[in-house]
């Protein structure tokens, strides 16, 4: 009964020289769910989303809707739907709001109006219509945490890779960046979420994952985990 | 009071030029950080082509339009052949590799071409003066002046109002992401060498206009000083890049002035001198690009 899975991932593993971040990790996530990936601080979140991506060279097998990406770039996994929200942000600074969300789109305009698209993001984001001629640098974290996720959204992509969005900031930000992920899930896109916050993380996805030194230490339900004593105790005593 | 007109002339069409050879240092280096030492040869191809174009009795505007276009394929090509293939290389390889390709080509000019300068036969009446009364101008810095000022004009119009330029920008803060965004890193790097090359073409015409000839070490100094300029303007920074290669002019002219003749011929020294000085009180540069990328 279950679909195909959107992704499939099979012993994926990251190196930077001698350093293993991601030992041979296999997980899947189903199309229009919300998985949400945790674990302490170097565990090794940030490479795995990465290497998803294509910026970061990896080993292992990547399925995406059945078919062999691993041997390709960034550019074309863009192309195919999978979109990363990176850590930290990394909207342009000197570039105005305008014109990340511009080059966010710019690569796309054969797949939809990237004019429509950013009249879409503009009502989601009603603060960047107020920013809209300000430089990124400018904005204040949340404003810059809501441009990166309108900036990869420009692209329309099918799945959403989402690196830390609450990172730093304050907590009714959080609230918001919250409340957003669930409404973009509603309305049809896949997201695999990368969260400090392990306990709101688990409460708004379906599955979970949690890494620990770059392998997978559990897997199972988003409920399952955050009802566990044990796991509680374990990895999210934040 | 005329003298003085024609001496501010004189350094801004000096400085305009050093800014458009520093600009095309400094956009190759925003975007893959480094330092293309083969932009003197560039500068000294768009002279020979001026050169042979001109002997074989083409136009001037039209042989400087082929100078440019040859020029930015020929960057290009640079690109592709020794940069790209060197992408995962450490500084110091990409350093090497430019230091190498600039002397394969002066290398390639001396022999194909001949180690002795080349005179360039331009239009007679570039050699002329404008008469404002008592005030006579030269024809060539003034025209230099305009080139330059039309060359920075379409430059800021690219950077901002068009995609490619728009991305280039991007490209300058965070190049990762630009790829992340689905937009093709590669065409970017290309772009911009393609950039460099016009920016040296450009520029190349108006040295060739002021001295009237070319030969293969033609672009030696004046990327030296361009080089030394994107580092007095902050490397890696546009408009840096362009106050950097003004003032150096500036200061130049004002020592071939100020100074004795009998030390002139050390000008170079003075300005060099007035370099340091102004590293040590501002070791960043004048309008440094934004630092920390990350957070
Ligand atoms: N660019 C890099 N070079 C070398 N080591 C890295 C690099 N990026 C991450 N690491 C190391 O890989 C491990 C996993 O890091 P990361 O994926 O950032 O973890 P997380 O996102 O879970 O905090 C850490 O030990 C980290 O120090
Ligand atoms: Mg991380």
């Amino acid at each position: 009964m279950t679909a195909s899975p959107l992704l499939d991932v099979a012993g994926l593993n990251v190196r930077y020289g001698y350093v293993e971040a991601v030992r041979g990790i296999s997980f899947s996530v189903a199309p229009g769910e919300i998985l949400a990936l945790i674990g302490a601080n170097g565990a090794g979140k940030t490479s795995t989303l990465s290497a998803l991506s294509g910026l970061t060279p990896a080993t292992g097998r990547i399925a995406y809707r059945g078919t062999d990406i691993s041997g390709l770039g960034a550019e074309k996994r863009s192309g195919l739907g999978i979109a990363l929200t990176p850590e930290g942000r990394r909207v342009f600074p000197s570039l105005t709001v305008a014109e990340n969300l511009l080059l966010g789109g710019a690569a796309h305009k054969g797949k939809h109006d990237p004019a429509a698209k950013r009249e879409e993001m503009l009502s989601l984001f009603p603060i960047l219509k107020e920013r809209y001629h300000q430089r990124a640098g400018l904005l204040s974290g949340g404003e810059q945490q809501m441009l990166a996720i309108a900036r990869s959204l420009m692209s329309a992509p099918d799945l959403l890779l989402l690196d830390e969005p609450s990172l730093g900031l304050a907590p009714q930000i959080v609230d918001q960046v919250f409340e957003l992920i669930v409404k973009l899930n509603g309305t049809g896109l896949t997201i695999l979420l990368v969260e400090q916050n392990a306990s709101r993380a688990l409460e708004i996805a379906h599955h979970a994952l949690v890494l620990a030194n770059g392998a997978v230490a559990l897997s199972g339900k988003a409920s399952d985990l955050l009802a566990s004593p044990d796991i509680r105790a374990a990895y999210l005593s934040a | 009071m005329d003298l003085l007109l024609q001496h501010v002339i004189n350094a801004v069409s000096l400085g305009g030029t050093y800014a458009l050879l520093s600009l095309g240092l400094a956009i190759v280096f925003s975007i893959i950080g480094l330092i293309n030492f083969a932009h003197g040869e560039l500068m000294t191809a768009a002279g020979y082509t001026i050169f042979f174009m001109l002997a074989a009795g083409v136009s001037l505007p039209l042989a400087i339009v082929f100078a440019i276009v040859a020029v930015a394929i020929l960057a290009m090509g640079i690109e592709r052949v020794a940069f790209r293939p060197m992408r995962k290389a450490d500084m110091t390889g990409l350093l090497i590799t430019s230091f190498a390709m600039s002397m394969i080509l002066q290398a390639f000019f001396q022999n194909a071409i001949g180690a002795r300068p080349r005179a360039v036969a331009m239009p007679e009446a570039l050699s002329g003066v404008v008469n404002l009364g008592s005030v006579h101008l030269g024809i060539i810095p003034l025209m230099s002046i305009s080139i330059t000022v039309v060359a920075l004009v379409a430059l800021n119009l690219f950077l901002k109002h068009t995609v490619m330029g728009i991305t280039m920008r991007a490209a300058a803060e965070d190049i990762d992401v630009v790829r992340l965004l689905g937009l093709k890193a590669g065409r970017v790097v290309a772009t911009s060498f393609a950039v460099s090359g016009v920016l040296a073409a450009t520029a190349a015409f108006l040295w060739v206009a002021q001295r009237g000839s070319v030969d293969p070490l033609m672009g030696f100094v004046p990327v030296l000083k361009a080089f030394v300029a994107t580092i007095v303007g902050g490397l890696g920074s546009l408009t840096g890049a362009v106050a950097g290669g003004m003032l150096l002019g500036i200061v130049e002219v004002l020592a071939q002035v100020v100074l004795p003749p009998s030390m002139v011929e050390f000008r170079d020294a003075f300005v060099l001198g007035f370099v340091i000085l102004l590293l040590l009180v501002r070791p960043q540069g004048l309008l440094p690009a934004p630092t920390g990328r990350r957070s």
